[in-house]
């Protein structure tokens, strides 16, 4: 019996039967089980755009809570918004691999380490559109192990930071990690990320060591290259390169397109 | 070895031959996610499944494996089974599978379910070996349920989530002792456990391999 087992025929037939018999099992287990499991990944995104801007507890509808969210898709280089993309359903990871809707960083300008960046993104706002309390934006950029992703949080100023969590991480556990302690990312309320009016660069970093003043937060002990990473990543999306142009919008107090409206309105009444 | 019948195959694995107190297997998952009781439960109920499965399958077929590609037979249906395990995770459970992150993929090379399959599934029928797997899970979490219950408590002052002692961090009095959230701790506590557990057997305490020579006397130099 061993002889034959043996044999290159039996040898051949058994794992390309084997082979056949589990793929279909996982394929099968894969396919039938892809729309539960994409449900479970938007509901995560959701509860972590709930999460920076301090509107989540542990329990709450997510769906009914984020009813109160509006999904915008901004032309980062005007700072406009776009009805371009349907904000639900836009992929901006998506769009930077597209040559039409992304554009390559080379060199000293690629200061997250991304390579390729889109042009236009989906940024979150809390209460009324047009003059939001919150605004979320998604960042993300090179940690010490791979790309970090995740979102901070920005009043209604473009200016005051809510908050900042990461969905998708691969930093050390216990040091570089601790991105998602909730004790460090208390610190990053009400930091201010630009130094004045007229700055377009961001002033906001991670400290070395302990945080002095607004536009610090203190560094992660033992995590110095994840620190430079936020540092890093926060540099690039606040500033014109990413989000810059469209905080201006908020930071400038006036809305190009409500001022726009007004005037309209102005005009009707006369 | 005492004869094979489905209950010995069952109740050894738990404290007469467990599989991380005395064979010492499966150590790295063991550390990673014992640090609460909820995770290390989950963990458990995958290893039993694809324990018991594994071994039943590789039964089935073990007439018909060739012996020079057994041990690959024996991986892909593993491997199968590990990624419909984290599938069904991702699916109902998905805070508890990133959770569990990695450690859900490298059951495959948990050496507790090759070791299984390759020692006794290929020996024996494939009821036994199904109890078989079921008794080696068992014992597996068992040692993982026992380690993540101390850890969690004195880590973080809870038991499955439920607080029972109020940590100083929400106000309490108690100073949750980081070092049992990192692995080497369940280093130490594993070590406990098998002092434990070879008291109750002290069969298990193996013989020294070597004799210490006892020092060489002082003498007298004239």
């Amino acid at each position: 019996m061993a002889q034959s087992n043996n044999s290159i025929k039996k040898i051949l037939t058994v794992a390309f039967a084997l082979c056949i018999v589990c793929s279909v099992i996982v394929s099968t287990a894969a396919v039938a089980l892809r729309p539960m499991q994409q449900l479970n990944v938007e509901l995560d995104r959701k509860t972590n755009i709930l999460r920076v801007a301090n509107l989540y507890e542990r329990g709450i509808d997510v769906e009914a809570a984020f009813a109160e969210i509006t999904p915008r898709v901004v032309d980062m280089q005007t700072g406009e918004y776009t009805d371009q993309f349907d904000a639900e359903t836009f992929d901006h990871f998506q769009a930077a691999r597209d040559p039409a809707t992304g554009r390559t960083l080379s060199g000293d300008r690629d200061i997250a380490g991304l390579s390729r960046v889109e042009n236009y993104a989906t940024v979150y706002l809390v209460g009324d559109p047009d003059n939001p309390e919150q605004i979320i934006l998604p960042i993300r950029g090179q940690g010490l192990w791979g790309l970090m992703r995740g979102y901070m949080s920005i009043e209604g100023d473009g200016n005051t930071i809510v908050g900042i969590t990461y969905y998708e991480h691969s930093e050390t556990p216990g040091l570089g990690a601790e991105v998602n302690n909730p004790r460090w990312q208390a610190q990053w309320e009400g930091k201010q990320i630009f130094a004045d009016e007229e700055s377009i660069a961001p002033a906001i970093r991670v400290a070395r060591g302990s945080g002095t003043g607004e536009h610090q937060v203190d560094g992660l002990s033992g995590a110095t290259l994840t620190a430079n990473g936020v540092t890093n990543m926060l540099q690039f999306w606040l500033s014109p390169e990413g989000f810059g142009e469209y905080l201006a919008r908020f930071r400038a107090g006036i809305d190009p397109e409500e001022a726009q409206e007004a005037d309209v309105e102005l005009e009707a009444e006369a | 070895m005492s004869a094979v019948t489905p209950k010995s195959v069952l109740t050894t694995p738990l404290t007469r031959n467990n599989p991380i107190a005395l064979q010492v297997l499966g150590i790295c998952s063991a550390l990673a996610v014992t640090t609460s009781m909820s995770v290390s439960l989950v963990m458990t109920l995958a290893v039993i499944f694809v324990c018991a499965f594994s071994n039943l399958f590789v039964s089935l077929i073990r007439q018909h494996i060739p012996s020079s590609i057994r041990i690959i037979v024996q991986m892909t249906i593993i491997a199968s089974l590990v990624i419909v395990v984290d599938q069904v995770l991702k699916a109902f459970a998905y805070e508890m599978s990133k959770q569990l992150s990695v450690f859900v993929g490298l059951i495959i090379t948990n050496c507790i379910i090759m070791g299984r399959a390759e020692g006794f599934a290929m020996q024996n029928t494939p009821g036994l070996s199904f109890l078989d797997g079921v008794g080696n899970g068992l014992g597996y979490g068992l040692i993982l349920m026992l380690v993540g219950f101390f850890r969690e408590l004195f880590g973080s002052g809870s038991v499955f989530g439920f607080t029972v002692l109020a940590p100083v961090q929400d106000g309490g009095w108690y100073v949750p002792n980081g070092l049992m959230l990192l692995p080497p701790s369940a280093f130490f506590i594993i070590g406990l456990l098998i002092w434990v557990i070879r008291e109750m057997h002290p069969e298990q305490v193996e013989a020294n391999e070597f004799k210490m020579k006892h020092n060489t006397e002082p003498k007298e130099a004239v």
